[in-house]
């Protein structure tokens, strides 16, 4: 028991030091598209190219100092970037990195996730739903008019792209006819015409821009805007403002990872002769597009404003996901359609 | 032997939280012990190989209910010391309440109902049971109209609350966003030529 104790703590590291190091440099590649995007250099003087940057922030972070205000009630101040944190940590306990059989030491290939749940879609919808608390009690506990319509707005519009995400994902279970993440992987087996992108294209644009949202990433970053002063994290200074941004990048991460998984194949390759190639690279490689889509819309698009958030989120997103929903119900089991359908879904 | 201890971690920390809900002064703390027990009984539900139950327990109570029932707290302006007053007077009816449930709760656990619980369980061990399957089964087929009937109410609770909440202020300026869409430059910028 030791020995399995020990070993699910190897595996917990080897996938939270990764997180908490790829949030960092993607604080700098985000600096430095960001710059590339708008005809400037962006973060070149900390080391080569600036790549110590991330270091240098973090160690500036670590040695600010922590104010917690007068008023403030004090335990759930310092628990709510905790509470805000550890949903978009767990969350990757299930995500699946891939298939491996180690090298033909076992005879079946082993999916490569923490815990392989048979319901992991709605483990992730459940976790991701509970980072809402982090945000509502950081605006409560700081005692601050700011900071509580920050942290109203924050809820307000994490609560509301959550229906929409876990109705689109609907259509993906019903597709693939499994919560199961590997099984939704393997369902998306043999190439780019397999993969879920195809029949599911503006579910894939749902879920994506809902994620943008669930994440607070422009153009949903209302909620820290400057007529808020900066949001639910105004009164929040050093580490503890940083576990913030920690959790922000953290869901960018798995709202990236989730996308590939979901629609872009997971570790498959566009072309099943490159799957010679681990697919943990494929991934890892579709999510860091992702990622760098992220950085794009950051770069492009300008913020929404309160009711145009609420309106995207309420009137147009749910109703396209429902209707969606029956497209793919009728497409299923209308018999004739079948033929259609199994060009994509190989042999349901 | 660890299900034994998870099972009293689980059941010791829900009923510690199920008190904290009563005997903590600040609502807010009140909401927070809530969703700690919430948590503790989806752990349970874990332990009955019943995970669907407890991820639905987690999403629908914790990630939904719980956040509007906090946003309300917050919004609240609640008087800790009127709320005190009066204990003496409610006292006898809501000591007869709790020692009614109480016995309630010992004849029902006593009565057996639940040992059959556990031999369903029993009958599912050894084969590979997918939870989520066999209540999407049995929901939509067996149990179909009751689940129709709840979809209508819950339906039409839904539109009461809104009709109920909804305003319309004649001062208030809404926009038309199709309008607004469908502007064109000339519609906006005109050439002077001066």
């Amino acid at each position: 028991m030791a020995i399995q104790a020990g070993i699910w703590a190897l595996e917990i590291l080897a996938i939270a030091v990764p997180i908490a190091l790829s949030v960092a440099y993607i604080t700098y590649f985000e600096r430095r598209v960001i710059g590339w995007i708008q005809v400037r250099k962006g973060c070149n003087r900390v080391g080569p190219a600036g790549l110590l940057q991330p270091l240098a922030d973090g160690l500036k972070l670590f040695l600010k100092e922590t104010i917690i205000p007068a008023r403030a009630n004090k335990l759930l101040f310092v628990g709510a970037p905790i509470l805000a944190l550890t949903p978009a940590l767990i969350a990757f306990a299930v995500v699946p990195f891939g298939e491996t059989s180690l090298f033909g030491l076992w005879d079946e290939p082993h999916v490569m996730a923490i815990a392989h749940l048979n319901v992991g879609l709605l483990y992730i919808l459940a976790i991701s739903s509970l980072s809402v608390y982090g945000f509502l009690m950081a605006g409560w506990a700081s005692n601050s008019k700011y900071a509580i319509m920050g942290s109203i707005r924050t809820t307000c519009q994490m609560i509301s792209y959550e229906i929409a995400m876990g109705f689109g994902l609907v259509t993906v279970m019903m597709l693939a006819g499994s919560l199961d993440l590997a099984d939704i992987v393997h369902a998306q087996q043999g190439g780019l015409l397999h993969w879920y992108m195809i029949p599911l294209f503006p579910i894939l644009l749902v879920f994506f821009i809902s994620g943008c949202a669930e994440a607070g990433r422009t153009p949903f970053d209302l909620t820290e805007t400057e007529e808020l002063v900066a949001g639910y994290h105004v009164e929040y200074s050093g580490m503890w403002f940083a576990t913030f941004s920690l959790a922000e990048y953290g869901t960018m991460i798995l709202i990236s990872l989730m996308t590939s998984i979901l629609f872009l194949g997971g570790w498959y390759a566009p072309i099943p002769a490159l799957d010679i190639i681990p697919g943990t690279f494929w991934l890892l490689g579709k999510a860091a597009f992702l990622i760098f889509v992220f950085i794009w819309f950051r770069a492009t698009f300008p913020r929404y404003r309160y009711d145009q958030m609420m309106r995207l989120g309420w009137k147009i997103f749910l109703p396209w996901t429902l209707g969606w929903i029956f497209v793919v119900g009728v497409f299923i089991y209308t018999p004739g359609l079948d033929g259609i359908i199994n060009f994509w879904l190989a042999w349901r | 032997m660890l299900e034994t201890v998870f099972f009293n971690l689980f059941g010791g920390l829900s009923i510690l939280a199920g008190m904290g809900v009563v005997l903590s002064r600040n609502t807010m703390h009140s909401v927070l012990f809530l969703i700690l027990c919430f948590f503790n009984a989806a752990g349970l539900f874990f332990m009955l190989d019943a995970e669907f139950l407890g991820i639905i327990l987690i999403l629908i109570y914790v990630g939904a209910v719980m956040v509007l029932f906090m946003f309300v707290i917050m919004m609240l302006e609640v008087n800790v010391a009127k709320l005190k007053e009066g204990v003496v007077q409610y006292l006898p009816l809501g000591g007869m309440i709790a020692v009614l449930l109480l016995i309630e709760f010992v004849a029902a656990s006593s009565s057996g109902v639940f040992t059959q619980g556990d031999k369903a369980v029993a009958e599912h061990f050894g084969r590979e049971v997918n939870n989520t399957a066999e209540i999407g089964q049995i929901l939509y087929t067996k149990y179909l109209l009751g689940f129709e009937i709840a979809a209508i109410i819950l339906l039409v609770a839904l539109v009461g609350a809104i009709v109920l909440t909804i305003r319309n202020r004649k001062d208030a300026k809404y926009q038309n966003i199709s309008a607004q869409v469908k502007v064109r430059r000339e519609d906006r910028v005109r050439k002077v030529r001066m």
